[in-house]
Parts: C-alpha cells; structure tokens; sequence
C-alpha cells in the first residue's frame, strides 16, 4: 500500500514538473514581460515532437527516427522551439497585447493542425511511439525507476529555477519588468523594447520546448491530441494560481492544478458509470475553473505573487541602525 | 554628482546642441506643427510655452524621438536624427521626463532609478551567467549612483518603496532621478509644475537650477510663467504649429503677438 502510495506519488510528481517547466517557460513571458502567449500547447508541441524524432530508433513508414541520446533529443527541442518562437515572435511581437494573444493562438492551431497531417513526419494521428524512457534498462525495478525519473525532473527544474532567479534580479529582469510597467517610459530610457521581448519571447518558448520534450519522453508517447488548447489553458490556470511574475509560484502553480486535475479525474472515475465518464470529464476543466475563480476572489496576485526586488538600505549613519547590514547585496523579500 | 558629457567635443560650442529646422508634423488632416524651427545652444536653460493645442507637446515628442517628423530636421550635435526612434535619444546624450509621471508602479524606487543606467553589461541576459563579476561590478556602482540621485531629489528613505505610492510630484522628481541615472546632456522637463503642491515645486525648481548649473541643457515646456520666468533666460513661444516669439521672458511678456496669442486671437 505504501510503495503503491510512494510510486504514485512519484508519478504524480514527475507528471506535474512537467508542467512546472511549461509554466516557468511562460513566467518569463507573460508574469515578467507581459507577453500574452495563448498558444503554449504549440509551442511545447514542437519540443515534444523534435525531441521524439531525434531519440526514436529509425521508423521505416515515417521521416528519421534518428536513434540519437534522449539529452540531445532535449536540447534539440528546447533550441527548436526556441527558434521557433524567435521567428514568431519576430513576426508577431509588435502586436498589441490582445492581437498577440489571437496570433499565437493561431499558430498553436496550426502547429497542431501540421503535426496531425504531416503523417510521414509525425506519424499523424496516431502520433510517435516507443520514445526512449530515461533509465528505461532499470524499468525491471518500478520504484527505482520512478524515483530516478523523479529526480532528472526534479534537477531540471532545479536548475532552471536557480537560472531564471538570476535572471529576473539582473539588469535584463529589471528591463523586462519595465517593459511590462510601461513601455514608453522603458524607451525613453534608451530600452529598446521590441528586443527584450523577443528574448523573454524566445527563451521562454524554449524552456516550453524542453518541457514538452521531457513530457514526452517520461510518458513514452505522444499524439495530436497531447496538445489541444486544454493544455494552454491548464498552464494558464497554473502560473495565475501559483502567482505570476514568481518562479517559485510557477512551480507550486503547476503542482497545485495538476493536483486538482488528478484528483477531479479519480474522482469522475469513482462516481459516474463508465458509458458517461468522457463526458463527465469535462468537469475536470470546470474544477480548474472553480480553483481559478476561487483564488483570484481570495488572493488576486496568487498564492505566492510577484516578489518585489530590493537592494538593502544602505546605513544612514553610524547607530540609526542595530546591524550592519551588507551594502548593496540584492535581497527579496515577500511582498506585503 | 555626474554631469560627464558624452557628445563629441570637436563640436564648436557655439555650434547648437539641438537644431530643429522647418518641422513639420501632420496627424491626418491636422497640422500640429507647421514649419517650425528653433535651437538649443549647450548649456542654456529655455523654455517653450504657447496656449492650449498651439503644439508644444508635439514639438517635445519630436526632440524627444516618440514622434517622427512629417517632414523637416532634427539635428542633435552633428548628427541628423529625425529618422531616429524614441529609444536611441539616450544615445545622444537627450533624456525627457514625461508630463503625467510614468513610473514603473510595481517596482521599487531604487530599481526605477537603476532602469535609467547605461551600458549595463548584465542587461545582455547571457552575461549573467558568463561575466557574472563584471556584471555584479556594474552594479554595485549603479545601485551606489542611483543612492546618491535618489538623496538629491530627497526620495531616499522611500527607495525600497513601490513607486506606486509615490506622490505625483515625488513622481516627477523619482523621473529627474531616473533620468538623470543616464546622464544626459539635454533634458527635456514636459510641465515639470503641472499637480505638484508648492513645497515640492520649490524643491523641483531649486534641483532643475542645480542642474543647469552643473551644466545641463534644458528645454522647458511650463504652463506656469512664473516658473518659467524664474528659470530661463530664453523664451520660445508657440501658436498653431508655428514659431509666434523668442526672447527674454520679460520681452516675450510684452510681445503684442503673444499677448493676443495667450488671449485668443490667434494670427
């Protein structure tokens, strides 16, 4: 019982981790920047389906199957959708904020319209199978297998994580924000706004390219359907949940929602009889949306909210202040 | 306090720091501005005043690079910028504060005021990671700069505060500030008076003097004369788009010109 609890708990992390990394991806863009990205599924798309045709073994009824080291598959799909997202962006990121939400909508429509005809590519509708697992040869032994599963995600987003804090309290972060606060004034202090939203465009697709490819791997198989406007919609609820403009709020965003998620389809499964279980599925996305509603009513800013950067005070004069704090050592603190 | 300038020395100081010759700025069937010129020598504190829609806002946006010129040039140092977007004026040594303040209302004071630095290594995001000293170096003296303009316009003790609570004229001198942090040669002050209660406008007067004397160019947009007389030697007036008078402002006062300008008949 305990083991079976542990594996799925391993599981459940594993998955929501995942999703972790989509809904950093999309702090740089939309809880740093401003960018309003509705096309996230596209983009994590893209990174599933590169990484998936770099690692599988060579498939004689579709292109490649290239047989490469599931880290090359990673890396290939975080810099694909990363450039990717580049070009779109490069297209698109003068927009306005709400004709950018309807262009990368569309494009999500069509990345996903492509990977469901391209068959010889994408194997179509019935998608990619056999993607190399991670330490798959330990696949004989269930918990070790998912702990060390666990623990790649986990040293992603690790490292991720300690990699986007030091981006969001340097010089570039502080552009981003301004950027978001008001544009004009950003320009008129010599930013030139149009690149760093770009950037914050271009490496947050990335890192949601890795989370698609990650994903796909850990699941083993990956299909059109992976990637309907539910999961842009589900990263969304996430990052608002969790508190935007927070990397920390991202991660507990994406736990917390998957959590509802897993806990809502359990127990849809419980209480309806299986001919109306496709159906009832869709309270699924009702729940979220309750969760949704109930913490922009109790704490509008998430449950973490945005962290306000700060330099220490410097001492005013000698004895004003008890300590001696570090002059100019950037800290954070919770905002009130 | 830094007041390095930054435009080629090899201009001849009587040479215009900023020239505007025969601008021009149409918005569909309107003409804001009509044919105007008029310069701005190094050091000089001028300001440009005319009644309501005679286009000195529009004037200001197109020194200040956030409109572009119809047709007609602007010229600052030896460089002709009239093609030039809004975010390269800093580059020219040309900073503008904004007539309603636009502060980053989110972030702190001092962060504000560290957005205005120049240069910063750590504002290429790779650098973070591979030049991380250099960049904490930067830093530390932007964070020591934007300390010491944030003592001058008296806003040190709300740094770590949000600049949303601000008030407006503490916003207005958190805009100096934040301007200020790139040092430009040229400031361009949009109604600097405009909603501030008297004690601040003392303050904001006596720093804009202070300014000027550590040798910045000011052009002033004021709707208040008084401020404008007790500030600049050289007064530009403006109506309907064009050039009405220039001159002292005690002789631009007495302008007849002027004089029926400000009370309505436009000529």
């Amino acid at each position: 019982m305990i083991f079976d609890l542990m594996a799925y708990g391993a599981f459940f992390l594993t998955m929501a981790l995942t999703y972790a990394i989509i809904c950093l991806g999309l702090n740089v863009q939309w809880g740093q920047t401003g960018l309003f990205n509705v096309g996230i599924a596209g983009f994590v798309a893209i990174g599933a389906y590169v990484s998936a045709l770099l690692t599988t073994p060579d498939a004689p009824d579709r292109f490649g199957g290239f047989g490469m080291p599931i880290v090359i598959g990673w890396l290939g799909g975080a810099l694909v959708t990363g450039f990717a997202t580049f070009l779109v962006g490069a297209l698109t990121i003068r927009l306005r904020a709400d004709y950018l939400a309807i262009a990368t909508f569309g494009v999500a429509v069509a990345v996903q319209l492509c990977v469901l005809n391209l068959e010889p590519v994408t194997g179509g509708p019935f998608g990619i199978s056999f993607i190399p697992r991670p330490f798959a040869s330990l696949a004989g032994n269930p918990s070790l297998f998912s702990a060390l599963n666990l623990a790649v995600l986990v040293g992603i987003v690790v490292l991720l994580y300690l990699a986007l804090e030091r981006l969001a309290r340097s010089p570039w972060g502080r552009v981003l924000r301004a950027i978001r606060e008001d544009e004009t004034a950003a320009l008129a202090l010599g930013k030139n706004a149009v690149r760093f939203r770009l950037q914050a465009f271009a490496i947050g697709g990335a890192i949601m390219g890795l989370a698609g490819a990650t994903q796909a791997h850990f699941i083993g198989f990956i299909a059109p359907d992976n990637y309907m406007p539910t999961l842009t919609f589900q990263v969304w609820a996430m990052l608002i949940v969790g508190g935007s403009g927070n990397n920390r709020g991202a991660i507990l965003g994406a736990v917390v929602v998957w959590g509802i998620w897993a806990v809502s389809a359990s127990a849809v499964s419980a209480l309806f009889p299986p001919e109306q279980q496709a159906r009832a599925a869709s309270l699924q996305i009702v729940m979220i949306g309750a969760a949704l509603c109930a913490i922009l009513l109790l704490r509008p800013r998430g449950i973490l909210g945005e962290v306000r950067m700060f330099h220490r005070a410097k001492v005013p004069a000698a004895g004003d202040l008890p300590a001696n704090p570090p002059a100019n050592e950037p800290v954070h603190a919770e905002k009130s | 306090m830094q007041t390095g300038f930054s435009i080629n020395g090899s201009v001849h100081s009587d040479m215009p720091l900023i020239e505007v010759r025969g601008l021009v700025k149409q918005f569909g069937g309107l003409r804001a501005i009509d044919g105007m010129s008029m310069a701005l020598k190094r050091g000089e504190m001028v300001g440009l005043i005319g009644p309501n829609g005679a286009g000195k806002t529009t004037m200001f946006n197109l020194i200040a690079g956030a409109l572009k010129p119809t047709s007609g040039a602007i010229r600052i140092g030896d460089a002709d910028v009239s093609g030039e977007g809004a975010e390269q004026r800093i580059g020219r040594g040309v900073g503008r504060t904004f007539q309603i303040p636009r502060p980053f209302a989110e972030m702190t004071v001092l962060e504000n005021v560290l957005t205005g630095a120049q240069g910063q290594s750590g504002e290429r995001f790779w650098m973070n990671f591979l030049s991380t000293r250099k960049v904490a170096a930067e830093e530390r003296a932007a964070v020591e700069k934007a300390r010491a303009l944030l003592d001058f316009v008296l806003l040190a003790k709300l740094q770590n505060e949000p600049a949303r609570v601000l008030s407006g004229g503490q916003r207005k001198l958190l805009e100096l500030a934040r301007i200020l942090m790139a040092d430009p040669d040229v400031i361009l002050l949009d109604e600097p008076a405009a909603g501030v209660n008297p004690t601040l406008l003392e303050l904001i007067i006596d720093r804009v003097r202070a300014l000027n004397g550590q040798g910045k160019t000011i052009l002033l947009i004021e709707h208040n004369m008084e401020m404008v007389a007790r500030l600049c030697g050289r007064v530009i007036v403006m109506a309907a788009g064009k050039l009405l008078a220039e001159g002292t402002p005690a002789e631009v006062s007495r302008h007849p010109a002027v004089v029926s300008a400000y009370l309505g008949g436009v000529a």
